[in-house]
């Protein structure tokens, strides 16, 4: 607590002050303060000198209703960081070793600076305890920062879980903390906050492909179990770490788990919608049957391939790892053998063409 | 408090895209004129659905950072940000040139929103040009014995697209500075390929009207001119082609004057500029 901290809140007596357990009030000369299991009538010394003795309380409504200002998404954001439910003493005594917090793949972590002013650092969650980061203070770099994944590859959807490491914000404010998080996952606080409040507006499928227009107008042709499939391609906590609350409609759930992300998604994104485009092109083609001269072990193989793209898993497969079906040497001596003009088993593709 | 969102348009695959969408957004941060300034995209984030949710302002000035007035600024952006009662007539463009800007209501927050005409179809955009020109060859009196060429997309689905290159082709063709000025196309004629046959002068400028240099700027229109074999050996500036010196600029979006064209539409539509010296932003950044 400092000097000016103290005047703002003997000023503020008058209106009445309630907050995070520190109650004032003031009737001409007289003030009533009161913390939880202290209460005292006195006059504007007896105030100031409480108020001296329990200088966390006044640092805490100044910080709070002042520097950050009492509402909004940002206002709660920075209090659920410090679990703001909790008595202000318990508080300060957590905020002085630092407390922290997970968003998406984030580490948000806030310790108490001078005069109840909090500062918040924030990084890659797997960086905790890595002491060889670059350190930043502007929250614009972020956008630049998380453009490209660890392996070097642009990012197109920014709460896909291949956040890059290697980086960190050691000192921000609450306002720049939470620029910082909205450059790097777009709008997520501002809709976990309307979350929060009741008031997220969800556009389910449907409707959303009912807007679409030009190219993508095409994806209401997109069936249910294309849907299902389609957000168990794009939508779990392996793809994005966004929680999916929009269904097929109101009234028509889809099966694919929503995902444990702390921050809603509240309809199909552009990279969900681009998919879906190709997925209903993909739709329109007919069955037919090939026949394949394949071994046991080849159609396997063919198997763990596709299984291993699909998981991101084929960086993983070590060079001479002979027994796993998605090695490199495997797939170019399936290749050599089973795809003699490029078509596998030597089937025609269109046999009719 | 009043906010600036330049919406662009963004891209799946190429992390280039957004680029001028964020360098121009810096340097109007700079000025300090507007209390927020955010980007938004149609295929990155913050969405065109979700961007003003993350302003604090009332008053929020939408600038899209596209070339023509067509079916991204009059339908999709519009539609994406829920724009209400949105109707292209508000803009009073008759000739797809003319959009200047309109106030409506956003369904899902409590803002005014002042959605402009794109920065491709304002005036100053023939300035950038210009000053595209008279960066790629260094001389910033560029124009005598100088040939301009401005390239344009061109595209059967918009007509708009080639009404925006021809606006400028005139505008700066009528100011009379350079010898000869030409718009030319890569898909519809007359065609970028023979950039050579329309020009009598040695030097030619050749500015393509994108946004964002890409694949069309980096790699088809070098080729298609002949500066290149192969894009990836890059080319000359300038480039000799069949006894003409080929001066080509690459994307005029890239030019930091592109900031004080969104900084103009906002302003047209009512911002409060005032806090501005000189009304150019670009050129006070530059001088730090």
């Amino acid at each position: 607590m400092n000097a000016p901290q103290l005047d703002a809140l003997v000023a503020s007596a008058s209106q009445g002050v309630e907050f995070d357990g520190l109650s004032v009030a003031a009737d001409s000369e007289e003030y009533r303060v009161e913390i939880p299991g202290e209460r005292l009538e006195t006059d504007e010394a007896g105030l100031r000198a409480f108020a001296e003795e329990n200088p966390w309380y006044v640092s805490n409504w100044y910080y709070w209703t002042r520097t950050v200002g009492s509402e909004g998404a940002r206002y709660a954001f920075l209090r659920w960081i410090e679990d703001a439910g909790r008595p202000v003493g318990e508080r300060y005594e957590a905020l002085s070793t630092g407390v922290s917090r997970t968003w998406g793949q984030l580490r948000v972590s806030a310790t108490i600076g001078e005069d109840g002013k909090r500062r918040y650092a924030l990084g890659h969650v797997d960086d905790a305890e890595s002491a060889s980061l670059d350190t930043y203070s502007d929250p614009l770099a972020a956008r630049e920062l998380v453009k490209l994944d660890d392996r070097g590859r642009y990012r197109p959807l920014s709460t896909a879980p291949t956040l890059p490491t290697g980086w960190e914000y050691p000192n921000l404010d609450g306002e720049d903390l939470v620029r910082t998080v909205d450059f790097i996952y777009p709008a997520t606080v501002e809709n976990w906050h309307r979350e929060r409040e009741g008031e997220l507006d969800v556009t389910h499928f449907r409707e959303a492909a009912e807007r679409q227009s030009g190219i993508y107008e095409i994806v209401s042709q997109l069936s249910v179990e294309e849907l299902e499939a389609a957000a168990e391609t794009c939508c779990v906590d392996s793809q994005c770490l966004k929680r999916r609350q929009w269904d097929e409609d109101e009234e028509t759930d889809l099966d694919v788990p929503r995902g444990d992300g702390e921050f809603p998604c509240r309809e199909p994104c552009s990279l969900f919608v681009t998919a879906a485009r190709k997925f209903v092109t993909l739709g329109r083609e007919e069955m037919r049957s090939y026949e394949f001269e394949l071994t046991p072990t080849e159609k396997e193989q063919i198997e763990e391939i596709i299984d291993a793209v699909a998981e991101g898993r084929t960086d993983e497969i070590r060079e001479a790892d002979l027994n796993e079906g998605a090695n490199r040497y495997r797939a170019r001596y399936l290749r050599a053998r089973r795809m003699p003009d490029g078509e596998l088993s030597g089937t025609s593709t269109y046999p009719e063409d | 408090m009043q906010a600036l969102v330049i919406v662009g348009h963004g891209s799946h695959l190429n992390p280039g895209s957004s680029r001028p969408t964020f360098s121009h957004a810096d340097t109007i941060r700079e000025t300090g004129v507007f209390d927020e300034v955010r980007e938004a995209f149609w295929k990155e984030e913050p969405s065109f659905r979700e961007v003003l949710r993350t302003l604090e302002s009332d008053e929020v000035y939408v600038v899209p950072l596209f070339i023509s007035e067509g079916y991204f600024t009059e339908q999709v952006i519009p539609r994406e940000l829920r724009l209400e009662g949105w109707d292209v007539s508000a803009w009073e463009s008759g000739d797809g040139v003319s959009a200047d800007h309109a106030t409506l209501k956003a369904s899902d927050v409590e803002k005014t929103i002042h959605y402009c005409g794109p920065a491709g179809t304002h005036d100053s955009m023939s300035d950038v040009i210009v000053r595209r020109a008279e960066s790629v060859t260094g001389d910033s009196e560029v124009g005598d014995g100088f040939g301009l060429a401005i390239v344009g997309h061109g595209t059967e689905r918009n007509e708009n697209s080639a009404k925006a290159i021809e606006y400028h082709t005139d505008r700066i063709r009528e100011s009379g500075r350079f010898d000869e000025v030409r718009a030319l196309f890569m898909d519809e004629e007359p065609e970028v390929d023979d950039v050579t046959d329309f020009f009598s002068t040695t030097d030619i400028v050749v500015v393509p009207l994108f946004i964002a240099d890409g694949f069309h700027t980096q790699e088809d229109i070098p080729e298609d001119m002949g500066l290149t074999e192969d894009y990836r050996r890059g080319y000359d500036v300038p480039a000799e082609v069949d006894g003409h010196r080929i001066w080509y600029s690459g994307a005029v979006g890239t030019e930091s004057l592109m900031a004080d064209v969104l900084l103009e539409r906002a302003a047209e539509a009512g911002a409060d500029v005032r806090g501005l010296s000189d009304g150019d932003a670009s050129r006070g950044v530059a001088d730090d």
